[in-house]
């Protein structure tokens, strides 16, 4: 079953190294960007159990520190993808170390009160750009030659940063330190009387999530050579939550499918609807949680085991 | 007069105004704590119920010529109406799950009310003028109060007070209680949980729908009003802790106040101040002021 897998994502992966051919490789590398945002959110809920329902204060920290450092500093674009992580990094570190002071819905609640503080920071200082954001980002040069400005260039710069981001959430997940996560999600109690530190496996588990989700909002800003206050709204908090429930949460691969449906969703009905828009995003929120909690992947793995009955391995 | 080089005018109507803030969060944040100690649900969509309050006003004023003084009866029971309906055909189903599902479903409500009402209405506010008798202001002598302010005070006070007795005092709120301890044997009893639960959800965002009547002739109507409100009285709620019923009241009210009181002093850090607040109390004193470490 394993070696299947991987053979699917060698499928996949060639489909995305010849994708650019075919079609408009911006939405790709949109639909990238999100994935990663919401593979590294489902390191936390999927893996750990904790819903924070605050990330876009690290896809938004990512995304303007390394917008501010591409165009006042003029830092070499791996410089800047590089502070911006790490900015972020820092930023889950001071969220997290709070957050996880608290269990369940409140670190939920938590969460989500300590990135609209965010928020309101952002729209205040100056470096953000405030209410107009950051415009006219350069993408720079990869090792000062590679010209990124050629969508083609950026899109195997997007999809081997994506990719490597991918690997190391797997490596991650089927580590000791990934067992440990899924047992703390299991039964919080009995990993702390086995004499695991829990709160410091929860915080590096929020930090790496904030550090991969700033990776994934400085990758966007060079896609889009602008970052604006919407990346760090609760709305796109809310949106990560409603991909990794979708596509399945604590499933490997169910965010990326999550993120993909959701993203082409979102392009093909913004022109024809407006505002319709959130009232079907919320549709299909209220859909999963009723009748599909499984996710897209989930379902599809549980509908495979039946089929051929055999057991899960994940 | 000065206070603290403040004219004492000024002074007081933020003062007056940060203290009609803290009687939405006071009020939002009861009703967020009755029904979490009820169902364990956090109800996301309790800002987008307090938008649809006033928007219902808005309809009921603009579509059919309902006054204010019939909205204020009307809306809250429209708006639980909608609430007993929202607990019977989706939210009675996530009991038996991990708490985060009922947070997860009313956010998906809250996003669909609220892009409903953009669609239709657009994002800017409309306007909802404030009933003739409680227009123009009172002169205390060292300020005038705008008579609505003192209104929306009072009743929400009068609202708070009589959902404290009502749960800490009376039979009714007995068996309440009983069955937040434990629904099982409360039931076993021959009380119909069920039908406590369903009430219970509709009473709380009945109390929403209400704010949503006071508020909107106090600010415009739009509806973003309910999803930049309703962050706030999260934070709230994890200062004050879910634990007690006058705990949350307390707690509402004073972070009003002191809302006001930064506005006054350091305009920049109003929007933040509850925030950092949450951030100080989460290293002082994790479970909250009022709450109890589960």
């Amino acid at each position: 079953m394993t070696r299947k897998f991987h053979l699917g994502y060698l499928l996949l992966l060639a489909a995305l190294l010849a994708a650019p051919l075919f079609v408009y490789p911006v939405l790709v590398m949109k639909v990238m960007c999100f994935a990663l945002y919401a593979c590294a959110f489902n390191l936390l809920l999927g893996y750990t159990g904790l819903l924070s329902f605050g990330h876009a204060a690290f896809l938004a920290t990512g995304a303007y520190v390394t917008g501010h450092a591409l165009k006042e500093w003029g830092m070499p674009t791996e410089l800047g993808l590089l502070t911006g992580t790490l900015a972020a990094a820092t930023l889950g570190w001071l969220i997290g170390s709070l957050a996880i002071r608290r269990q369940g819905i409140y670190f939920a609640m938590v969460t989500l009160a300590l990135a609209q503080m965010v928020y309101f920071i952002f729209v205040q200082s100056s470096f953000t750009g405030g209410e107009d954001g950051l415009q006219g980002i350069p993408r720079g040069y990869l090792l000062g030659v590679i010209d990124l400005s050629n969508d083609q260039s950026l899109y195997y710069l997007v999809l081997a940063i994506c990719v490597s981001a991918f690997w190391l959430i797997y490596r991650a997940i089927h580590s000791p330190f990934g067992q440990i996560l899924k047992a703390v999600r299991e039964n919080e109690a009995r990993v702390v009387s086995l004499g695991y530190d829990v709160a410091k496996y929860k915080l590096v588990a929020f930090v790496l999530s904030a550090a991969l989700a700033g990776l994934a909002g400085a990758t966007k800003v060079l896609v889009f050579k602008f970052a604006t206050l919407t990346d760090a709204h609760w709305h796109a908090s809310g949106e990560v939550v409603l991909m990794t429930l979708l596509g399945g949460m604590g499933t490997t691969f169910g965010p990326v499918v999550g993120a993909t449906v959701i993203i082409s969703l979102q392009s093909e009905l913004a022109d024809k609807v407006g505002s319709m828009v959130t009232v079907i995003m919320g549709g299909i929120f209220v859909i999963c949680v009723l009748a599909f909690r499984r996710g897209i992947v989930g379902e599809a793995t549980a509908l495979y085991q039946r089929i051929t009955g055999s057991k899960s391995s994940t | 007069m000065e206070i603290f080089g403040i004219p004492l005018q000024a002074f007081m109507s933020q003062l007056m105004l940060g203290l009609v803030n803290g009687c939405f969060y006071a009020v939002l944040s009861l009703g967020l704590a009755v029904i979490f100690g009820m169902l364990n649900i956090i109800n996301f969509a309790h800002g987008a119920m307090y938008m649809a309050g006033a928007f219902f006003a808005w309809m009921g004023l603009t579509y059919w010529g309902i006054g204010y003084w019939w909205s204020l009866l009307l809306v809250p029971l429209a708006v639980g109406l909608v609430g007993v309906i929202i607990e019977r055909t989706m939210l009675q189903w996530l009991y038996q799950l991990d708490h985060l599902y009922g947070l997860l479903l009313t956010f998906g409500l809250a996003l669909m009310i609220e892009g409903a009402f953009r669609y239709f209405y657009g994002a800017s506010g409309l306007p909802y003028s404030i009933p003739e008798e409680l227009g123009g202001a009172i002169n205390l002598g060292f300020m005038f109060l705008p008579k609505y302010r003192a209104w929306v005070v009072a009743v929400s006070l009068v609202v708070c007070l009589a959902t404290w007795f009502v749960i800490e005092k009376t039979r009714l709120g007995a068996y309440l209680r009983a069955a937040t301890e434990n629904p099982r044997l409360t039931q076993a009893f021959g009380i119909n949980v069920p039908l406590m639960v369903m009430l219970t959800y509709g009473f709380g965002v009945a109390l929403a729908g209400l704010a949503g009547v006071l508020a909107a002739p106090a600010y415009a109507v739009s509806p973003l009003m309910g999803s930049n409100l309703i962050i706030v009285v999260f934070a709230v709620v994890v200062i004050g802790g879910m634990g007690s019923i006058m705990g949350s009241i307390i707690t509402g009210l004073s972070l009003g106040v002191i809302e006001g009181l930064t506005k006054v002093f350091y305009a920049e850090a109003s929007s933040t101040v509850v925030f950092v607040i949450m951030v100080i109390v989460l290293m002082i004193r994790p479970a909250g002021l009022f709450g109890k470490e589960k």
